[in-house]
């Protein structure tokens, strides 16, 4: 035998579990080197921009929502903009503000499901948000009542939290009443508070060292933190308007992924909450800031672990925005404004929980759907994932291969991935050719 | 009905386990949405497996088996197989899991194209011409409709089931709901295609109190003038929608052919006036 002895060694865990969707991860090591990294997504492709064709485009809004369970509200925002442009509509004022307002409640269902119940789990050492609760009663008690806030104004708005029935092109089929909203202000008080204790938490927690270096993609508007609208920014100073997304955005296919990738001008980049708050900083409340001078932490964060504190800090943001929108509300004189149906082509960004969520739509004369392109989150940051989880490999190689395994899951965590809308299963293989 | 008598006598806890296929996540997602209940149920059953929520992953048999999703791919159908070996009560829940979901609009279509439509290498993408809800592949002992399913109506079905009682839920139309609450028609007051008459309740009639159509999302309802287990009058339903309502024929195969669009009568329904376009 010579000195060099190649073997391979193969990790496998069946499932990384909390996360959304259906993937493998398959890392290949040899030696010291890692290889290759890929996140394999293989939830079933279900063909939504397909079947778009040929559908009214007011039933898209109904239909879209279907794409994600967590963040339908983001499926149908960014669908009816993109309809809106086409239509040459502009929604203004309360309908305005009541997008906003159910924005808000999507993020602080998705962003408290999470960050209490998907991702503290890693830092406290439980495999659920349920098994931390034996020991944590009040935390998770507080999380739950918290995502509990965020549903309930999902279900005011919306009719229901999961696939709410309300939004529609040109507003709502309903709006409420102005005591109705009135009647959630004490829960989203209290909320505020659960907020900020939330932000204290999260900050205490203990975080590896870990600053990959990012280029931040999210929306910025001048006036206010981004949901519907605003122009695509960079950190690298890349400065676009929506419409000019596709030609600086590229989806490509690989073979081990039914998800396809999507990179900007050939590199990988990130969404999501980090990104968002890193480039909208002089939108974080003034209470928000305080609470995070007082953890000691400051912004822009480049630890993708502290994507728990960006997305916490997005709770108080989102539960702070609401009250305020409860407050200047006065119900707009009609539900929804008038369309008038014209052929064309519009396209849309707004800011889905976990990141710039983009349709285009082309419509005929008929108000019937011709094509539809959506690029969500997840495969806009699943390029990101896999770098980074090739930079955090080498110190993880030490570590026998299960530890190794459980600790690439977290890094995984940290995005919040959502396969569904690109999974809900992640299949761990390492695979270690090495030299002894 | 479970047995959950050990040879001792002592009680032990349910195990449970929540399954995916191809869906959205919404379904499973009711179940972290039962909130202040969510610790209440993590205390009454164990919850053995279900990766969405937890890291431990505890092996079968389970006692019952949640089943969200429908059946895509020739690897899910060889899976839903193993599912069933280790469940003793097997509950579908949601659209996609019970009646082939949204996706199950394939079912009309070509999906070779549908690929070339969505992914520029078609040929790296494995997946069947049909979306079928899991009743086609295996024996399924009960089915929550809805997409999303409603989250009490789940946690009846599963009290049910650990109480040792057979469980039942309603199968009469939206409509009978919708008057309950005092909702207008959408249907008779403002000319909506309204699908409450014909859909199954279970949703509180939120699409109506929105001032709005239902859209089916619960499935065809039954017992509706003709007796339990018996299809609803979509026939009646569509004639009305295209002499009164003026929607033309490709409008009322729209109607039908939405979220349970594959499944009867929505799907004969929608077939029919597809042969009058």
């Amino acid at each position: 035998m010579s000195e060099k002895h190649t073997h391979t060694r193969t990790i496998a865990v069946d499932l990384v579990a909390r996360v959304e969707g259906e993937g493998a991860l398959r890392v290949t090591v040899k030696g010291d080197v890692v290889q290759d990294v890929q996140l394999k997504i293989f939830e079933p492709p279900r063909f939504f921009e397909a079947f778009l064709q040929g559908r009214h485009y007011d039933e898209v809004p109904d239909i879209v929502a279907r794409i994600c369970g967590i963040c339908p509200i983001a499926y149908q925002m960014s669908a009816v903009h993109a309809l809106e442009q086409i239509f040459g509509l502009r929604v203004e004022g309360a309908l305005r503000d009541l997008r906003r307002l159910i924005y808000c409640g999507e993020w602080i269902e998705s962003h408290a499901l999470h960050v209490y119940l998907l991702q503290a789990p890693d830092f406290l050492g439980y495999e659920s948000g349920i098994a931390m609760a034996k020991d944590h009663p009040a935390v998770v008690t507080r999380g739950l009542r918290l995502k509990k806030a965020g549903n309930a104004i999902m279900t005011l708005l919306g009719g229901r939290s999961v696939h709410p029935v309300s939004v529609k092109v040109g507003g709502f089929s309903r709006v409420p009443l102005r005591r109705e909203l009135e009647g959630m202000k004490d829960e989203l008080l209290w909320a505020r508070d659960a907020a900020v204790e939330t932000v204290r938490w999260v900050a205490g927690f203990d975080y590896p060292e870990f600053t990959p270096g990012y280029n931040d993609v999210a929306l910025r508007h001048p006036d206010e933190y981004p949901f519907n609208e605003g122009q695509i920014v960079a950190s690298s100073g890349l400065q676009i308007s929506v419409n000019g997304f596709e030609e600086h955005f590229t989806e490509h296919q690989v073979a081990y992924s039914t998800a396809l990738h999507c990179t900007l001008q050939g590199s990988s980049y990130l969404v999501g909450p980090l990104a968002r708050v890193n480039l909208n900083q002089e939108h974080v409340t003034p209470l928000a800031k305080q609470v995070l001078a007082d953890c000691a932490v400051a912004l822009p964060l480049r630890n993708p672990f502290h994507g728990i504190i960006a997305r916490s800090v997005e709770i108080l943001y989102a539960v702070e925005e609401s009250l305020r929108l409860i407050e200047r509300y006065e119900p707009p004189p009609i539900p929804a404004a008038p369309i008038t149906v014209q052929p064309g082509i519009g396209m849309a960004c707004t800011e889905a929980p976990r990141g710039i969520l983009y349709h285009r739509y082309e419509v005929d004369g008929d108000g019937i759907v011709r094509k539809a392109k959506i690029v969500p989150p997840t495969s806009q940051n699943q390029s990101r994932i896999e770098q980074d989880l090739r930079l955090f490999m080498p110190r993880l190689l030490s570590l026998p291969d299960k530890e190794a395994a459980l600790a690439c899951e977290r890094v995984i965590r940290c995005y919040d991935p959502c396969i569904s809308c690109a999974t809900h299963f992640l299949n761990l293989e390492i695979r270690r050719e090495g030299s002894a | 009905m479970l047995d959950r008598q050990k040879g001792s006598g002592e009680q032990r806890r349910p195990r449970v386990a929540v399954f995916k296929f191809a869906s959205c996540d919404g379904c499973q997602l009711s179940i972290l949405n039962l909130e202040e209940d969510l610790l209440a149920v993590g205390e009454a059953l164990d919850l053995a497996y279900f990766p969405e929520a937890s890291s431990e992953m505890k092996p079968g048999p389970y006692d019952i088996a949640l089943v969200e999703g429908s059946i895509t791919t020739a690897e899910d159908a060889r899976r839903i197989l193993a599912v069933r070996q280790q469940a003793k009560v097997l509950i579908t829940i949601g659209a996609c899991a019970t009646a082939g979901g949204i996706q199950a609009l394939r079912n009309w279509a070509d999906v070779e194209a549908f690929k070339q439509a969505v992914y520029p290498s078609p040929e790296y993408i494995q997946s069947l011409s049909t979306s079928t809800p899991i009743s086609e592949h295996i024996h399924v002992d009960f089915e929550l409709w809805g997409c999303p399913i409603d989250k009490n109506q789940l946690l009846r079905v599963i009290t049910d089931l650990v109480v040792g009682v057979q469980p039942r839920l309603p199968g009469d139309s939206v409509c009978l709901e919708c008057k309950r609450r005092g909702h207008v028609c959408v249907l008779v007051a403002k000319g909506i295609p309204c699908l409450g008459p014909v859909t199954r309740t279970g949703c509180g009639a939120i699409c109506p109190g929105m001032g709005r159509d239902c859209y089916g999302c619960f499935g065809p309802s039954e017992g509706e003038r003709k007796g339990p287990g018996l299809p609803p009058n979509t026939v009646s339903l569509a004639t009305r929608f295209h002499r009164e309502l003026q929607l033309i024929p490709v409008e009322v195969v729209r109607r039908f052919r939405g979220i349970n669009g594959s499944v009867s009568p929505f799907r004969t329904e929608s077939e029919a006036w597809e042969k009058k376009t």
